[in-house]
């Protein structure tokens, strides 16, 4: 992301939510922001995500410039190259747990039993194997929690973007979960992006970035570990 | 769809209310058409029992049967214009019928149609004097094959010897004869509306290889202004009532599929407002509007075709339990229940159509930092 910028509203009501942002995720890198209420790091979230654009400034996610992407390419750009984990994790009640992972293959053109078998990979991996039949509201919350983490996964994303994971579990559980984002990018080869007020989170990125008013605080070595 | 559609299995119960409100207009449309159809039925069935396509009336008798008088000398100038073996008569009068096994007084309201074109169902040999076939809605009544009943004050007889559906008119059993049958019973109990010899009330004219209706104008030519033809239809429309019937009953059900749309307008919009959540996340991960648009429509359709099932199953109930020819003109044939279900179908992909707005304007972005779905 460079000299990224983030307007709302106009003229004397005018806020900016990020204000000239440079930033850089590795291919591979887990990074964690934080930052104050209403700094900005959902805002940078969501438009690394594809959920919002710039006002001004550059992202690019792999080799794809997404900042003048239209509402059709942003979608399929959500659909194909990018993970999302939010915090109320917000898996769809009435279906399952693998077909909360196979909605993902539903939305965009079908690979079916491809997608079975990754649904089913990734349900294993996350020892979510015998609870694959139940329903969100049969599952406990960090069940719930790991399968948000495979639905993000289903994708094969090139980024995942994880909203206040453990802001729901307790500390105990939450620990277990970021321990598994870490074992699920790095094994993976994904680029992660924590936006966290949890300081537990930033002992497992690789990076901790603060923002602050929309700006990139260039380093806080104390939080790092 | 797949998601809609599993929503529907999973969750029937959100969709328990609107199919039960959706089910009971599907059959207020079933009942309200099936009597219209019926009382349609019960008006016009000797009309189109005809198996010609022009009705000619006399043109001072206002497109009434009963008024209507045609001389042989009119008859002559139409057959010339239409072709002699395409023209034949047709004379009606209404009667009270006794039917043995039933009270002295409780006489059975018939019209006695004296006929030269057999109408359909109708074998082409018109029957012999004082026979006739009647139309089956008089069996409910105790008319049998074979039985003699007597008409009209002067009690003229005829004897039975068949039966033909669907033949009504004026919503009264019909019996069909030969025009001397019809002379002589309507000059023994209406002397003052008595036939002449050659006179009948109108003629049916089956027409050949011109339109009806250039026919028609054809034959009103020739008779120098003396007739009226109208095409069948047209002579339904001008029968009394019936024109004033079908647009009152189809008002009604224009209002009652109006209210389908509402329901399944604000059924769609509440549970639209309840999936804003949903539909931000699965916007989040992919889904276009369009995509979990044509979900709501699809919903729309499966709520829609269940109500209507439930709707013909109940009129075609109805219609087995309203026995033919009884004091409830009540119709529901295929073309009707048909007619419904695509009325409440078309209402319902209205309904939903008012929820794209909402769609469309789910943002993805509200997704994060949300709430349960």
């Amino acid at each position: 992301m460079h000299g990224l910028r983030k307007i709302y509203g106009s003229g004397e009501n005018a806020v900016a939510a990020l204000d000239g942002v440079d930033l850089t995720v590795g291919s591979d890198e887990i990074l964690a922001l934080i930052g104050p209420s209403g700094s900005g790091k959902t805002t940078l979230c969501s438009i690394a995500g594809g959920l919002l654009t710039p006002t001004s400034g550059t992202v690019i996610v792999g080799d794809s410039d997404i900042s003048s992407y239209s509402p059709k390419q942003l979608t399929e750009f959500r659909r194909n190259a990018v993970g999302f984990v939010f915090q109320t994790v917000n898996l769809v009640s009435f279906l399952t747990a693998r077909e909360n992972l196979l909605v993902v293959d539903e939305l965009g053109p079908r690979t079916r039993r491809r997608a079975r078998e990754r649904a089913d990979q990734l349900l294993d991996e996350l020892g979510l194997t015998k609870r694959a039949d139940n329903l969100p509201a049969e599952l406990s919350g960090g069940e719930r929690q790991r399968v948000a983490i495979g639905r993000a996964l289903m994708n094969e994303p090139q980024l995942v973007l994880f909203d206040e994971p453990t802001s729901a579990l307790d500390t105990h559980l939450g620990d277990q979960v970021v321990a598994l984002i870490r074992q699920e990018m790095k094994s993976r080869g994904t680029a992660a992006i924590i936006v966290t007020h949890d300081q537990r989170i930033t002992h497992y990125a690789d990076r901790v970035t603060t923002i602050v008013d929309g700006r990139i605080i260039p380093r806080t070595p104390d939080l790092v570990q | 769809m797949r998601l809609a559609l599993r929503e529907l299995h999973r969750r029937p119960s959100r969709f328990l209310v609107a199919t039960a409100i959706l089910a009971l207009i599907s059959m207020l449309l079933i009942v309200l058409g099936g009597l219209l159809d019926g009382l349609t039925a019960s008006s016009t069935g000797a009309l189109r029992a005809q198996r010609g396509q022009l009705i000619v009336y006399s043109s001072d008798a206002e497109n009434s049967l009963v008024r209507s008088r045609i001389t042989p000398d009119v008859r002559r100038e139409v057959q010339r214009a239409a072709g002699a073996r395409n023209v034949s008569g047709l004379g009606s009068v209404q009667v009270g019928a006794r039917v043995p096994g039933h009270g002295l007084r409780d006489l059975v309201p018939v019209v006695l149609f004296g006929y030269q074109l057999a109408p359909r169902q109708l074998p082409d040999v018109v029957p012999a004097r004082n026979e006739v076939f009647a139309d089956s809605s008089l069996e409910a009544q105790g008319v049998r094959t074979g039985m003699t009943i007597t008409l009209g004050p002067a009690r003229s007889p005829v004897r039975v010897i068949g039966f033909l559906d669907d033949s009504r008119y004026s919503g009264q059993g019909t019996l069909w004869g030969s025009l001397d049958t019809w002379r002589a019973v309507i000059g023994a109990n209406r002397p003052s509306e008595r036939a002449g010899v050659g006179v009948q009330q109108a003629l049916v004219v089956q027409t050949s290889g011109r339109s009806a209706s250039a026919q028609a104008a054809a034959i009103d030519r020739a008779t120098g202004g003396a007739t009226k033809a109208l095409t069948i239809d047209q002579a339904i429309q001008a029968l009394p009532g019936v024109s004033a019937q079908q647009t009152t009953f189809n008002q009604i059900i224009g209002v009652t599929v109006s209210i389908g749309v509402l329901v399944v307008a604000l059924f769609f919009a509440l549970i639209t407002v309840e999936r804003v959540g949903l539909y931000g996340v699965l916007k989040a991960i992919g889904a276009s509007s369009w995509t979990l648009f044509v979900g709501v429509v699809f919903q729309a359709l499966v709520v829609a075709l269940i109500a209507s099932a439930i709707g013909v199953v109940a009129g075609i109930a109805l219609d087995i339990a309203i026995p033919p020819g009884g004091s409830i003109p009540f119709s529901a044939g295929a073309g009707r229940l048909i007619t419904s279900t695509i009325y409440l179908v078309i209402a319902a992909l209205i309904g939903c159509a008012f929820s794209l707005r909402r769609v469309l304007r789910v943002d993805p972005a509200s997704a994060i930092g949300g709430s349960d779905v």
